[in-house]
């Protein structure tokens, strides 16, 4: 296997609304590689969450070819799929999406119930992400007794404690203030940089694609060419 | 590997007003049918108890009771000698010639009274009951009005204290002690004497049944057999104890009304818990969409929301079953269909009572749970998401 993470080729998503074909996604070509931190940018409505939702298994496409990590995601049956998602990817919300009911130790357990890890294992582990992220003192917190900035790491906690390939992060600064944003995007840099995950995030903010090591931009269901951003959008600097 | 029940527990928790409403519903249904449950089992206790094993009761052919048959002073003689009856320490042949009859006595319970057996007994027939115990006063003097009770009648019926008179017959009889066994049937009669008795219902040659007891198992069988095979003396010889167990059918109409009455109930439960899951359902959308982000499977998602619908429903079954206890040990009376008779019997709540109880929760809880755990684990990972 190549060091490329996501491929894909002619990738198309239609959907059908009140008799309307809406096109979401128009024969996009992309490869992320090993270790990448790619920025996906557009303005709202333009697509970019579409393809991380495709990238992630969460949707199915309409057309093209889409590879992650190696597997033919269209070949896959639904029960398959949510072994492989376990497996190869960890997702950050933009509404963190913690379960309410859990502990943020127990939130970040929850994926390792998957695995074959025991139970003292799975505890050592997520007190480990918790610890990675700054949280090993709210480890018995629930997600009503956190910031906003702290949900969002213990989400980040959550995501990586699979020790995935790829980390798909859908807007994750989006309700955040300022400074818990820049921790936030501290924290995905460092996972990035330090332990070299691979991540696509979908933003439109410009001073979070700055953290991102390469930044492309979607438009109208296309992506464009690297280095062109639309007209309307200020290019970033790669 | 399957989502934490914990995660269930803790939303049943936090929702905890729905939660206990809706088990209070599930709680009221298993009382019901409990209830029904309880009071069939203390009636077979009661008759399940009563009776010797070597004991053969002897009616004429063709009564189903005691109270219907007539049996004559002949027959009793010509067979109380016979082989396989069993002796007294004093040589006589262990056999009652009894008379039944009803007199109706007045409770609170019932305002317009209730049937009650009087047994005409001879001394001989108070031998043969060795496990009754007198409780108060003594016991009917042979030739006199008097009376003596079982422990049921005097805790129900106000006129039947000692130092009362009770009138039927010819006259008034005098309530002169209270006896109680461990055969709880016999505690829900009054024991007379038989000749005083068949004299005031002017029955002194043909009387209701005989009572024998055989020497052992063999000769308990043997006597069945050769009795109610001997044409001549037309009778019906059957065991004691199996006289007893068949009254317990006289619960048969409370069971099925009572199971009736639970399994409408129980379908408006399953309504309620079925309702009660949408609403979880519909509110953890977005929970539901992060769990299978995570990995988690359709099938787990069904899993887990039919699990929590279950724990829900065994939560109400918890409850109806605590607001049936206090029932268990409760005396009450029913007619029995056999001897046309009250017998006092007390609620009965076992712990088999209490595990059908559960586990009639558990089914309302499977079949409320199901269609929502279904819609759930149907539920498209992006649609999940956007629903709040």
């Amino acid at each position: 296997m190549d060091d490329v993470v996501i491929r894909t080729r002619n990738l198309s998503k239609e959907y059908v609304r009140d008799e309307f074909r809406v096109v979401a996604l128009k024969n996009a070509n992309i490869e992320i590689h090993r270790g990448e931190f790619i920025a996906l940018m557009g303005p709202s409505g333009s697509g970019k969450s579409t393809l991380l939702h495709l990238a992630a298994a969460m949707d199915r496409p309409s057309g093209g070819d889409l590879e992650v990590m190696g597997s033919q995601l269209n070949s896959l049956s639904d029960s398959e799929i949510a072994r492989w998602r376990n497996r190869h990817v960890g997702f950050v919300f933009q509404s963190f999406n913690l379960i309410p009911v859990l502990t943020a130790l127990e939130n970040v357990e929850l994926p390792l119930k998957l695995t074959h890890l025991k139970k003292g294992e799975r505890m050592q582990h997520a007190a480990t992400a918790l610890k990675l992220v700054g949280l090993d003192d709210r480890m018995g917190h629930f997600p009503r007794q956190l910031s906003g900035g702290q949900e969002q790491r213990v989400a980040i906690a959550r995501a990586i404690v699979t020790d995935p390939d790829i980390l798909l992060c859908d807007e994750p600064t989006g309700n955040l203030d300022a400074r818990s944003a820049s921790e936030v995007l501290t924290l995905l840099s460092r996972l990035n940089k330090e332990f070299g995950k691979t991540i696509v995030m979908v933003t439109h903010d410009p001073h979070a694609a700055h953290f991102a090591t390469k930044v492309r931009y979607i438009d109208k269901g296309e992506l464009l060419p690297e280095g062109q951003a639309p007209e309307d959008w200020k290019a970033l600097p790669n | 590997m399957a989502i934490p029940l914990s995660y269930n527990i803790r939303n049943l928790a936090v929702r905890k007003t729905t939660t206990v409403m809706t088990a209070l519903g599930i709680a009221l249904t298993v009382a019901v049918l409990l209830a029904a449950f309880a009071l069939v089992d203390g009636l077979r206790v009661a008759f399940e108890s009563s009776g010797h094993p070597l004991q053969i009761l002897l009616t004429r052919k063709g009564s189903d009771s005691e109270l219907s048959s007539n049996f004559a002073r002949t027959v009793f003689n010509e067979l109380k000698y016979k082989q396989g009856i069993a002796r007294s320490a004093k040589g006589e042949p262990l056999a009652s010639l009894e008379m039944v009859t009803v007199i109706n006595l007045v409770s609170q319970e019932f305002p317009e009274g209730s049937n009650i057996n009087v047994r005409g007994l001879t001394p001989i027939g108070l031998e043969m009951r060795e496990d009754m115990t007198l409780k108060q006063g003594r016991w009917f003097t042979p030739g006199r009005r008097e009376v003596t009770i079982g422990n049921s009648v005097a805790k129900r019926f106000p006129d039947a204290q000692i130092g009362k008179k009770l009138k039927f017959g010819r006259g008034e009889w005098d309530v002169v002690g209270v006896f109680e066994s461990p055969q709880l049937a016999r505690n829900s009669e009054i024991l007379s004497d038989l000749n005083q008795a068949a004299s005031d219902f002017e029955r002194t040659d043909v009387l209701s049944s005989a009572l024998i007891r055989a020497t052992d198992a063999v000769a308990h069988q043997a006597l069945i057999n050769d009795l109610g095979y001997d044409t001549r003396l037309n009778v019906l010889a059957r065991s004691e104890k199996d006289y007893f167990e068949m009254q317990t059918s006289s619960g048969d109409l409370v069971r099925y009304l009572g199971t009736f009455v639970a399994l409408i109930m129980a379908i408006g439960s399953c309504f309620a818990a079925m309702n009660t899951m949408y609403a979880a359902v519909a509110r953890r959308s977005k929970e539901i969409g992060t769990l299978r982000i995570l990995g988690f499977s359709r099938r787990a998602i069904l899993a887990s929301f039919l699990l929590e619908s279950i724990l829900l429903s065994l939560l109400g079954g918890l409850f109806g079953i605590l607001l049936v206890l206090p029932l268990s040990g409760i005396t009450t009376g029913i007619g029995s269909s056999v001897t046309f008779a009250e017998v006092a019997f007390q609620l009965h709540v076992s712990p088999q009572i209490m595990l059908k109880g559960m586990v009639f929760a558990l089914f309302m809880g499977a079949f409320g749970g199901f269609l929502p755990a279904f819609s759930a684990a149907r539920k498209q990972i992006l649609v999940a998401l956007r629903q709040v």
